[in-house]
């Protein structure tokens, strides 16, 4: 054959991603026991286009696999079988193996097979042990179903459009040469003049003599199954059609049919792939499907073509405004003046636009991430015996793919505490006068330039008292320390803190909250928790919609400009000299209502030459990073605006308070502030400050 | 004689297999030269974004079209001693390998002067000074029309005035 198939083989694994998604998420909709027709279709269907596509690439474990699978979906589908919830559980977990099969085989890693045939047994156990065995055959369970002793003929009369959905008989008379001995007729009538042959188009024919004698009608009809609308079929048992075939093979014996043995299949006339015909092994039937892989670190991501639309309008409309101002460079006269900034104005709004949309291009809804907690809470749930129920909203809500890939943990960990500490068991809740069953809400929306994500629950609560317990024991707090209940309940994202009265394999070892919290932090985000005891509990999590794109304020040290993340900034204010405090005549504070920030020189932290370092009535940027606040005392506070984040490191390497740079209207090139960074940095500085300034004491 | 008239000359000339082509800079009233195939462009000298806390001889970033680009002052490097920016400073922008790829940096030198073929076998290996002088970053010493030229290991050279300060400040 003259194409290299293995280039689909990326898209063959990523479709069958998705189908294994969409089977996932049909099978979780049955869970309630119901029989929906359109539902078992939907997991049928994409069971279908896995099992062919495996087949094609020569992934007989998978396609073996799935094979029982379909079975079993074909009997309920043909309401010969109950949809059991242990029907469901097997059919989820084989979900499960077949992700781990296709996972594996593409990153050319071992199989489990124990857990592949395992599964398998179980699978045809369920296929047996119940009435209603179809006649369905798999080439590892030969059934004594309808075969014949004297073979088969098959006439197959591909329709002209075959090759344009992508299938190619050469494939399926090998596949099934696969099944015995055979013999091929090709019939050439069909066959246009040279001159008017288009490649594009089959128009031979084939006889096909199966001599096998246990061959299965359905395995034959199976080889056929991508292509049943685009082809003519005919299948009968050989004795049936033994006179009719001699017949036949008379009348075409003038006609000089090419006769090609099984042995060498390949050899078919197949002109017409030589030509380079998009061979996708997605099928006709595959379902269309908005859903996407979930895959969170793949490299490529989809892009719906509206998006691709909008931005070929918009270069359009770049090139002609470009060719516009071209025109109008070329004999410049000062009378032109005003067309030249109309000009100019309209290329700005153009680039603008572009950058807006290309950065859309990076943005993809938030249910990528929300997808696969269905999954998880249909499982824990199982395993904590606990009756929950997932509400999601906002699925359509957009964010970076980059963030997306680094919330999906954090989140992931957030609704594994709320079903575990959070929601309570079903005599738990009913003593309490809850609903036995508990609602897990996850909601995301825009709010600004950031995207907000909610995970509330309805159950326990915080314990305030018992959180406040548990810092004391670990001596986060002192007994007499007074506290907000609000603080104290943040007190669980300090490291090494955990309530649970146990340790469960779901959660509690408190290596959690303050991981996913320092996550959120890289990210630029953040966290809050609102809980009241035996309510509920729920958090908001704050989150930049894209790594590329900050708001920044700009501010001035002597010459240079910096940028600080406007996330970052609490508050500026001037200074007043009846709040400025110092301790030991070195380390300066500054009194902000009832708190104590320290104030950083930020032209002693970099070294650089201020206007002024006289602190009273200067400007104090109080900015927070890690947990801690500080004041940074700066010349001037400049304008906000976005800035496009550069790295330093791809030239350059990390420097310690400086997370990147960035490039101004002007063209120059400001530091984008790193606040913990800097925070820690002024730290050690006046460590080994201190030293000295005490000896000049 | 001028840098492009000086290629179009060198082009016309029957090219060995084991010459190579370099670019001299002058610095201090000696002449330095550096592999052609890393200049990526000469510039004049512009304004930069000093970064805190760095050595003095980092004068700063510039940016080189959207890319953040550090500018090393190869006298202050060299502990030579400085003279005011003039007419003829320029910035060197130069390709510079490491082991985790490539690295685009600039050098502000006094001068750009030549362009010259040099064979391999011409570049003879600096005498070793001993460890008063470290001479790791030179690649060899070569000697055209009786007067030296100093061909430079860019690579070693400016990363290890990244990695190597990362501890001053």
């Amino acid at each position: 054959m003259g194409i290299d198939i293995s280039q689909f083989l990326e898209t063959f694994y990523e479709e069958s991603f998705e189908g294994l998604d969409i089977m996932e998420t049909a099978l979780l909709e049955m869970d309630t026991g119901e029989v929906d027709d359109e539902a078992i279709n939907t997991i049928f269907r994409a069971a279908h286009s896995i099992k062919g596509g495996s087949g094609t690439f020569g992934l007989n474990s998978v396609s073996d696999f799935t094979h029982v699978l379909e079975t079993l979906l074909d009997e309920m589908r043909d309401g010969k079988r109950a949809v059991t919830k242990e029907a469901v559980e097997l059919m989820l977990i084989t979900v499960d193996v077949l992700r781990e099969m296709l996972i594996a085989l593409r990153e050319s890693a071992d199989v489990d097979t124990d857990r592949v045939a395992k599964i398998h047994s179980e699978l045809e156990i369920m296929l047996k042990g119940e009435a209603a065995v179809v006649e369905a055959t798999t080439e590892l369970t030969p059934s004594e179903s309808s075969a014949s002793a004297a073979g088969w003929v098959v006439n197959f009369r591909p329709h002209v459009h075959m090759f344009k959905t992508g299938n190619d008989p050469v494939r399926m008379i090998k596949e099934l040469s696969d099944l015995g001995e055979m013999s091929v007729h090709c019939n050439v009538d069909g066959l246009p003049a040279l001159d008017d042959l288009d490649p594009e188009e089959c128009y031979l024919s084939w006889r096909i003599e199966i001599k096998g004698d246990n061959v299965a009608q359905d395995a034959i009809k199976e080889v056929f199954d991508w292509v049943e609308d685009d082809c003519d079929l005919d299948i009968s048992s050989q004795h049936a059609v033994a006179e009719l075939s001699a017949a036949v093979a008379v009348e075409a014996t003038p006609v000089d049919e090419p006769v090609v043995t099984s042995a060498e299949p390949a050899s078919v006339p197949n002109t017409p792939l030589e030509s380079p015909i998009p061979q996708t092994p997605s099928a006709p039937k595959a379902p269309v499907t908005a859903k996407k892989a979930a895959g969170t670190e793949s490299g490529s991501i989809r892009v719906s073509i509206d998006k691709v639309d909008a931005l070929i309008n918009m270069v359009g409309e770049l090139v002609i405004t470009q060719s516009m101002l071209n025109q109008l460079g070329e004999d410049f006269s000062m009378d032109k003046l005003q067309r030249l900034q109309e000009g100019l104005a309209e290329l700005e709004q153009h680039t603008r636009e572009l950058q807006e949309n290309v950065m859309r291009i990076r943005m993809l809804p938030i249910s990528f991430a929300f997808n696969r907690f269905p999954r998880l809470v249909h499982d824990l749930s199982q395993k904590l015996d606990k009756k929950i129920e997932i509400k999601l909203s906002g699925e359509n809500t957009e964010l970076d793919k980059t963030v997306m890939e680094k919330i999906g943990d954090p989140l992931v960990h957030l609704v594994r505490n709320s079903l575990d500490h959070g929601i309570e068991s079903p005599e738990v809740r009913k003593a309490n006068g809850k609903p036995e069953t508990g609602t897990l809400e996850l909601n995301a929306y825009h709010q600004g330039g950031n995207i907000v994500i909610e995970i509330a629950d309805d159950g326990a609560g915080l314990n305030t008292a018992r959180v406040r317990e548990k810092a004391v024991e670990k001596g986060l707090i002192n007994e007499n320390d007074q506290m907000s209940d609000e603080k104290i309940n943040e007190l669980i994202f300090h490291p090494g803190f955990s309530t649970a009265e146990q340790v469960s394999d779901v959660s509690g070892r408190g290596v959690g909250m303050d991981v996913v919290r320092r996550n959120i932090k890289d990210l630029g985000g953040g966290i809050e928790l609102k809980s009241e005891f035996g309510v509920g509990t729920k958090i908001t999590i704050r989150l930049p919609l894209t790594l590329a794109i900050l708001d920044g304020q700009l501010m001035r040290i002597g010459n240079e400009t910096f940028v600080i993340p406007l996330v970052s900034i609490t508050e500026s204010l001037q200074v007043k000299a009846e709040y400025v405090k110092s301790i030991a005549g070195d380390a300066e504070l500054y009194k902000l209502r009832d708190e104590y920030v320290p104030v950083v020189r930020l032209h002693d932290v970099f070294g650089m030459e201020p206007d002024t370092k006289e602190l009273i009535g200067g400007l104090l940027v109080v900015v927070e990073g890690d947990g801690h606040s500080a004041g940074l005392f700066v010349d001037e506070l400049m304008g906000q605006q976005q800035v496009v984040i550069k790295s330093l490191e791809s030239n350059f390497k990390p420097v310690d308070g400086i997370s990147g740079a960035t490039i101004l209207g002007d063209g120059t090139v400001a530091l984008i502030i790193d606040i913990p960074g800097l925070v820690q940095l002024a730290r050690k500085k006046s460590h080994r400050a201190k030293p000295r300034g005490t000896i000049a004491a | 004689m001028n840098i492009a008239q000086q290629i179009e000359a060198s082009e016309g000339l029957d090219m060995d297999a084991d010459t190579d082509q370099y670019l001299t800079f002058m610095l201090d009233g000696e002449e330095y030269g550096v592999d052609i195939l890393r200049v990526q462009e000469i510039k004049g000298w512009d304004s930069v974004t000093p970064i805190p806390n760095t050595p003095q001889y980092i004068k700063g970033v510039i940016n080189l079209r959207g890319t953040i680009v550090p500018i090393f002052d190869l006298r202050e490097k060299f502990n030579l001693e400085q003279i005011p920016y003039g007419a003829t400073t320029v910035v060197i922008v130069l390709k510079v390998k490491n082991e985790k790829g490539s690295r685009t940096m600039g050098i502000v030198v006094d001068a750009v002067s030549e362009v010259y073929n040099i064979k391999t076998e011409d570049l003879k290996a600096s005498p070793d000074f001993g460890s008063a002088i470290s001479t790791d970053f030179v690649e060899g010493l070569a000697t055209i029309n009786e007067k030296m030229i100093i061909v430079l290991d860019i690579d070693f050279l400016l990363n290890s005035s990244v990695e190597g300060d990362l501890e001053l400040g």
